[in-house]
């Protein structure tokens, strides 16, 4: 028997959708975890990101300085790292602030409206970057998978090539905003 | 006096077509996918997109298969890694210059530029987004155009101008400043022109032109049999 790969996922500014679709595996996930460990995840309870992942599945776009040292630490760590969904692709929905940028956003939000003490929200949490950004703007990536979400079949079909160790081409019966 | 009937090769394959036919015609006739964005049946050529280019033997510059007349003789090549290269470069640098959000999109799954990039085996844009702040503009009782969307095909001027024979659409500006605008940059709802029969919409590539009322991926193009309507016009019945 080979040794597990380590799996870890993540999950920046994105909806959680993707991880619902890892999730809808279902069944397929014990296949999958017959060669993977999961070592970090929302879905696991590790609070440290540790130090050598195999593969390292990110979900969401970079939105904070916090993400982006976060993406940094994981993609030194990670021997692949995968965009997984749209908004890591591309921005996708995140990025829709980027016309007029995250201030303005905050504002359209929490204090354009009638609301009882409109005030936008700041405590403990984190300053957000002007622009929502797709991580290869930060950092290299070894596979894009787009769609919003990319559907169960499309993230059974990557995990098991990255397992058998394929990492060039792999077709995916997915596209931007499937 | 007959048209002569001239012969060359696409991909290998010896092919003949009419003297008058363009590249990108003989093609089709004969099963070749050569990827269009601007191009229509039944429209005028632009050749303006350039994702129909191809390879021709003895020159070094790649031609737009959809306004290139073939030639007695020629040699074309459809498809190469130079080609394809150029092609998705062409697919991200249009994704990159507007706001193209499919998974909210009107046309979501039926979408000219997302099909394509699918094709074309597009999985991220390497491009930076320019991000633009665009209008979009809803002043019309029955359509939406939503400039975010827009590739500037110019599909939706040339069947209002040509088919419709109402000419509402044009281009202000130039280069990345460029915008569809109607009659003389007015909102769509107050033209005098339209007619508000819907041809820019059902010829609009992408998610730009849609119906009113349409949420997301709701909005499916119909073909409008463009060269049965032109030769109608052209018979002026
Ligand atoms: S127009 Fe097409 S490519 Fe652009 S966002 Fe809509 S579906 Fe995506
Ligand atoms: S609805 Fe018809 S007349 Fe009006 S702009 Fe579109 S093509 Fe032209
Ligand atoms: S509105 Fe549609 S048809 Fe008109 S130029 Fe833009 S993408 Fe092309
Ligand atoms: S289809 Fe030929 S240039 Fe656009």
């Amino acid at each position: 028997m080979m040794e597990k790969l380590r799996l870890a996922t993540l999950w920046f500014d994105g909806c959680s959708g993707c991880h619902m679709s890892l999730l809808d595996t279902d069944e397929r996930l014990l296949e999958l975890t017959a060669f993977l460990d999961i070592v970090y995840s929302p879905l696991v309870d590790v609070k440290e990101f540790p130090d050598k992942v195999d593969i390292t599945c990110v979900e969401g776009a970079i939105s904070s300085p916090e993400d982006e040292r976060m993406l940094v630490r994981v993609r030194n760590s990670s021997r692949l790292l995968v965009a997984l969904g749209d908004c890591a692709v591309t921005g996708n929905i995140p990025a829709m602030r980027n016309i007029e940028g995250a201030p303005a956003m905050l504002r359209s939000i929490y204090t354009s409206g009638n609301g009882l003490q409109p005030q936008i929200p700041a405590l403990d949490l984190p300053a957000l970057n002007d622009k929502a950004l797709p991580l290869h703007r930060f950092v290299p990536v070894d596979l894009f998978i787009p769609g919003c979400p990319p559907g169960a079949d499309t993230l059974f079909t990557a995990l098991t090539a990255l397992i058998h160790g394929n990492t060039g081409h792999i077709a995916l019966p997915t596209c931007f905003g499937a | 006096m007959t048209t002569p009937i001239l012969t060359l090769t696409i991909d290998g394959k010896e092919v003949s077509g009419l003297a008058g036919e363009t590249i990108l015609q003989v093609a089709r006739e004969n099963g070749f996918f050569i990827p269009t964005l601007c191009w229509l049946d039944g429209l005028t050529s632009a050749g303006s997109c350039r994702l129909c280019m191809v390879e021709i033997k003895g020159s070094a510059a790649l031609h737009p298969a959809c306004i290139t007349l073939i030639q007695e003789g020629m040699a074309v090549t459809t498809s190469s890694e130079r080609l394809l290269r150029y092609r998705r470069a062409i697919i991200e640098l249009l994704f990159s210059e507007r706001n193209h959000v499919c998974a909210v999109c009107v046309v979501n799954g039926h979408c000219e530029l997302q099909t394509l990039a699918q094709q074309l085996g597009i999985d991220h844009i390497s491009f930076p987004g320019l991000y633009p702040d665009l209008p979009v503009d809803a002043s019309h009782p029955r359509f939406v155009i939503d400039h975010n969307r827009c590739i500037l095909c110019t599909r939706c001027v040339r069947v209002c101008g040509e088919i419709e024979g109402a000419h509402t659409w044009d281009v202000k500006n130039r280069g990345v400043r460029s915008q569809i605008v109607a009659d003389f940059d007015t909102p769509w709802g107050d033209s005098t022109t339209c007619t508000g029969c819907g041809k820019c919409v059902h010829v609009c590539p992408t998610g730009a032109l849609f119906e009113k009322g349409k949420s997301v991926a709701e909005m499916f193009k119909k073909p409008l049999g463009l060269p049965y309507l032109k030769a109608i016009r052209d018979l002026g019945v």
